[in-house]
Order: C-alpha cells, then sequence, then structure tokens
C-alpha cells in the first residue's frame, strides 16, 4: 500500500446544519493523477478544502503518506507536502508576482532552495518571468492561474490540489494550462486535479470520480470513464 | 513663527505616524478596529513612568515600555479576541467587545493609579534648546522624531524585507491562502500583536515626553486622533497613516500658531469630513497594505 499517496476514507463535510460531501472514500496514487469531476456544487472543491484543512471534517479520516492529518490546521498540512491551489486562484493581488512565489516557498529551508525552486518555476511559466515586478492583480486571467500553480510549486509539494485550473480561461490558455498539467505528470508529479472540463480531465488523468450531489456516482480508471455512457451523456455533452 | 509651527507640527505629527503605523496595521492584518490600541498608548507611558520613577534612564524606560506594551496587547488580543476570530463573529461584535474592554481597562488604570496628571522626572532628557532663526526644538523633540522615524521605518524593514513581513502582507489580503502556503496565521497575528502593541507603547511614551503630562485617558483622545489618522490615509495603508499623521500633526501646529488653540483638536477632524466627502476611501484610494 506505499503508492498511495492520499487515502480519505468516509470523508463528510458540511456547512451549518447541511451536510455537503457524505461518506466520500477517495485516494490518490504517487505519480498519478487523479480527478474529480462533477456539475458545479456536486461539493468538489469541499473535498479539496477539507483535504486540505480549510474546512472540519464531520467524519473520516484523511492519510497523507500514510500519516493521519484529518483536522489539523491547513498550515501544518501544507507542512506536510501538501500545496492546494485553490479554486479561483487566491494570489495575492496586492503584492508583486516574485513576492507571490515567494510567499509560496514560505516554509523553504533557505534561500538557495527557493531561489532553484524560483528558477524551477519561471522555467515552466516562461511568461511569468517577464511579469516578476508586476502587481499580481494586473496579470491577466491566464497568468493568474499559472501563477498560483507556479505558486503551489514553491512549496515542492509531494502532492498538488488543483481547483478548477481551467475555469475562465480562454480555450487556448485551457490548451496551454493542459500542457503544462501533461508535463508535470510525465515528470511523475502526483495531483488531485477537480475539473469541469471533464474532456480534458478524463484524457489527461489516470484516475477518475465522478461527485453528484456530495457522493461518489462512479469511479475508475480514468479512460474507462470516457467510454462510460451516464459520463458522457451528463458530464462530456455526448 | 513659521519655523517653530513647522517644527512643531513635525514634531506631533511624528508620533501620531508612528502611533497611527501600528494602529493601520492591525486592521489591515487583522481585519478589526481594535479600540483597545488606544490604551497601549496609556500603558506605554505609565510604564515608562514607573521606569523612569524608579531610576532608569528614558533609553531604558522607552524599550521595557514598548516591549511590556507588546505584551499586553498579544495578552489582550488572545483573551478576547481570537475566540471571535475562530467564530468568524461579526465585524461589530469585536468591535463592541475592544469597546467596552478599553472603557474597563482606562477605569481601572485610574482607580490604580489615579487621574491626576502626572510628568516624568526633571532632567530626564537634557532639555537646553537648539535655536536657530527665531525658532528652537528641545532635545526631547528631536528625540521624538528620530525615535518615531527608526520605529516607523524599522517596522516598514520587517513588511518588506523578512518573512514575516511577508507573511504578514500575504496574510493581510487573504489569510486562508496563506495558510495554505503554510502560513500559521495565528503565530503571525500575535507577532503583528506584539509589534502594534509595542509600536502604541512607544509612541505613549514619545508623546508623554512632549506635553510632559501623563493621564490613564491620554489614550483614548489619541486613539480617537488615530482614527482620523488612519481613516485618512486609508484603513491598512501603512504609508498612508505615515503622511497622514505627519498632516494633521502640521495641520494642529498652524492652526494653534496662526488661529487659534482652541481649533487645534478639532481641525484633524474637519479634514477627515471632507476628505471623506469628497474621497470617500481615504486620501490615497484604496484600503491596502500593498504601500507598505
Amino acid at each position: 500500500m506505499t503508492d498511495i499517496m492520499l487515502e480519505a476514507r468516509g470523508l463528510t463535510v458540511g456547512y451549518g446544519d447541511k451536510l455537503v460531501v457524505r461518506n466520500v472514500d477517495l485516494a490518490v496514487r504517487r505519480g498519478e493523477i487523479a480527478c474529480l469531476i462533477g456539475a458545479n456544487g456536486a461539493g468538489k472543491t469541499t473535498i479539496l478544502r477539507a483535504l486540505s484543512g480549510l474546512l472540519k471534517l464531520r467524519a473520516g479520516s484523511v492519510r497523507l503518506n500514510g500519516e493521519e492529518i484529518a483536522n489539523r490546521p491547513a498550515h501544518a498540512i501544507a507542512a506536510r507536502g501538501m500545496a492546494h491551489a485553490p479554486e479561483g486562484r487566491q494570489i495575492i493581488a496586492a503584492m508583486s508576482v516574485a513576492d507571490n512565489l515567494r510567499a509560496g516557498a514560505y516554509l523553504a529551508p533557505s534561500a538557495a532552495e527557493i531561489s532553484r525552486r524560483r528558477d524551477a518555476a519561471l522555467a515552466r511559466f516562461p511568461r511569468l518571468k517577464e511579469r516578476l515586478t508586476q502587481q499580481a492583480g494586473l496579470l491577466s486571467g491566464g497568468e493568474q492561474q499559472m501563477l498560483a500553480i507556479a505558486r503551489a510549486l514553491m512549496a515542492d509539494p509531494t502532492l498538488l490540489l488543483l481547483d478548477e485550473p481551467s475555469m475562465g480561461l480562454a480555450p487556448l490558455m485551457v490548451e496551454e494550462i493542459f500542457s503544462i498539467l501533461a508535463t508535470m505528470k510525465s515528470e511523475g508529479r502526483t495531483i488531485l486535479l477537480v475539473e469541469q472540463n471533464a474532456n480534458a480531465a478524463l484524457a489527461l488523468a489516470d484516475q477518475a470520480y465522478v461527485i453528484e450531489a456530495g457522493r461518489i456516482k462512479l469511479e475508475g480508471p480514468a479512460r474507462d470513464l470516457i467510454d462510460h455512457d451516464g459520463v458522457s451523456a451528463a458530464y462530456l455533452g455526448g | 513663527m513659521l519655523l517653530q509651527q513647522i517644527i512643531n507640527g513635525i514634531v506631533a505629527g511624528s508620533a501620531y505616524a508612528l502611533f497611527a503605523l501600528g494602529f493601520t496595521l492591525t486592521f489591515g492584518v487583522l481585519k478589526i478596529v481594535n479600540l483597545t490600541y488606544g490604551f497601549y498608548f496609556s500603558a506605554g507611558a505609565y510604564l515608562a513612568l514607573f521606569a523612569t520613577l524608579h531610576g532608569a534612564p528614558i533609553t531604558l524606560a522607552l524599550p521595557f515600555a514598548a516591549i511590556a506594551a507588546g505584551f499586553i496587547a498579544v495578552f489582550l488580543d488572545s483573551a478576547l479576541l481570537s475566540r471571535l476570530r475562530r467564530q468568524q463573529a461579526p465585524e461589530l461584535a469585536s468591535l463592541m467587545v475592544t469597546l467596552g474592554a478599553t472603557l474597563f481597562l482606562y477605569t481601572g488604570m485610574t482607580a490604580l493609579i489615579g487621574s491626576e496628571i502626572q510628568r516624568f522626572p526633571l532632567g530626564l532628557i537634557e532639555s537646553a534648546p537648539f535655536r536657530f532663526n527665531g525658532a528652537s526644538i528641545s532635545l526631547t523633540q528631536i528625540a521624538i522624531v528620530m525615535t518615531a522615524g527608526l520605529l516607523a521605518a524599522g517596522l516598514i524593514g520587517v513588511l518588506r524585507a523578512t518573512r514575516t513581513g511577508l507573511a504578514m502582507r500575504a496574510m493581510a489580503e487573504n489569510p486562508q491562502a496563506g495558510e495554505l502556503m503554510g502560513i500559521d496565521t495565528g503565530a503571525i497575528m500575535r507577532r503583528v500583536s506584539f509589534l502594534c502593541g509595542a509600536i502604541a507603547g512607544a509612541s505613549g511614551v514619545l508623546i508623554g515626553l512632549e506635553h510632559n503630562a501623563i493621564t490613564p485617558y491620554m489614550g483614548e483622545t489619541m486613539a480617537l486622533k488615530g482614527f482620523a489618522v488612519i481613516i485618512l490615509g486609508g484603513l491598512g495603508d501603512v504609508g498612508g497613516a505615515l503622511i497622514a499623521g505627519l498632516l494633521i500633526g502640521l495641520l494642529e501646529a498652524l492652526t494653534a500658531g496662526y488661529i487659534s488653540s482652541i481649533y487645534k483638536d478639532a481641525v484633524g477632524f474637519l479634514l477627515l469630513v471632507l476628505t471623506l466627502w469628497a474621497r470617500p476611501f481615504g486620501l490615497f484610494g484604496r484600503a491596502s497594505v500593498r504601500r507598505a
């Protein structure tokens, strides 16, 4: 079982008296991409927020590399190697691109390590290199998304959580983001991806979960789900 | 005459600016208008008074008072506000809690040490004023401007150039994103509380020296003035607070010199009303900590 990096069991999360996610089991294997797909409001973002510690669990357990992390503070979970690029990017708009990247490496052990990670991030996102001194809030949507991913990579995470990286982007930019994700996959990064763009997500991912009304409706190898009648009818426009 | 008023204005204004700096930082990072902030000002002045009455030189009494006020701020913040923050209580709740606590603290302090004006021991700072062009400036005044300038520069340096400052700026805009980057936002809040309490305490010492008059409620007057300064400068705007603090200090001095000292305390508020009427987000635009 050592190849399971993240394992959630019986994940149950709610806001107020309303349960939004019920009894979800999911696993992400080392070096693979798992994706959560489903309609708006199905609970995908809530699942990510619970995994990274932004929301308390009502019930369930979460193990990261075998260690129980459920209900630990988000910063402590980040320190154990999980980086979450949240919905809506959440870059620090008032800070420069360079400072956003530095903040992403907040837990890095040394200045040398920060600059090594920065060079790697800028090699992956050359557009950001030209924008380093700009205020992050002034970037285009696609550039902000790149910054959000780059900032998460600055933490040198063992597991990367990405929430809707294609949201609100022009088709060409979506293509660019997905090709970057494909490169990251080929490098062996472990990623849990939430996407509404189910086609692109299933084409990229190894394992997929279809979320409906806060529960897992279907799960399996991503390529099997592409051909699954229920999935194509509901999410792939087919 | 004009030169003298400008000197007086810069001296008072630099203490206002320093006080407002901590006030606006409290708001910018912790996202609450913390009315106990004025209490740290009074507390700082009394702590320094206490130390000097026991023979400490002002060079020792000032840092002692600032550090002690910082710890008081950390304690009060965690006692009064951390629970409200966890429960995500509405802003009005924390405003009322700090208002209630402040009034209680002032009353307690008055009961403990009395309401009469107290003064620093004579000759604390050797005070033969320097004279030039018909104006004079005392060593105390020079020390006030220099201390305020150094502390303000130090705070801006922390915000700009340190890892903690980076975390503070990130948190000011988005605490959740900060947590996701591994920032222990609770620990950073305590550091912000400490820094702001220490700055309020230090400015209490400086104003106490300038007026050579210390009373329990001096912080209340100052908090009201500080409030005008930070709204004028834009809530959370560090650079704006510095400029607005100096501006109000200068305006007060010029008003006292050329119109009447009766209007001195009102002129800052007149400026506040006029500014907000014309520019609802303050003199320099929207609130942010980005000018740090």
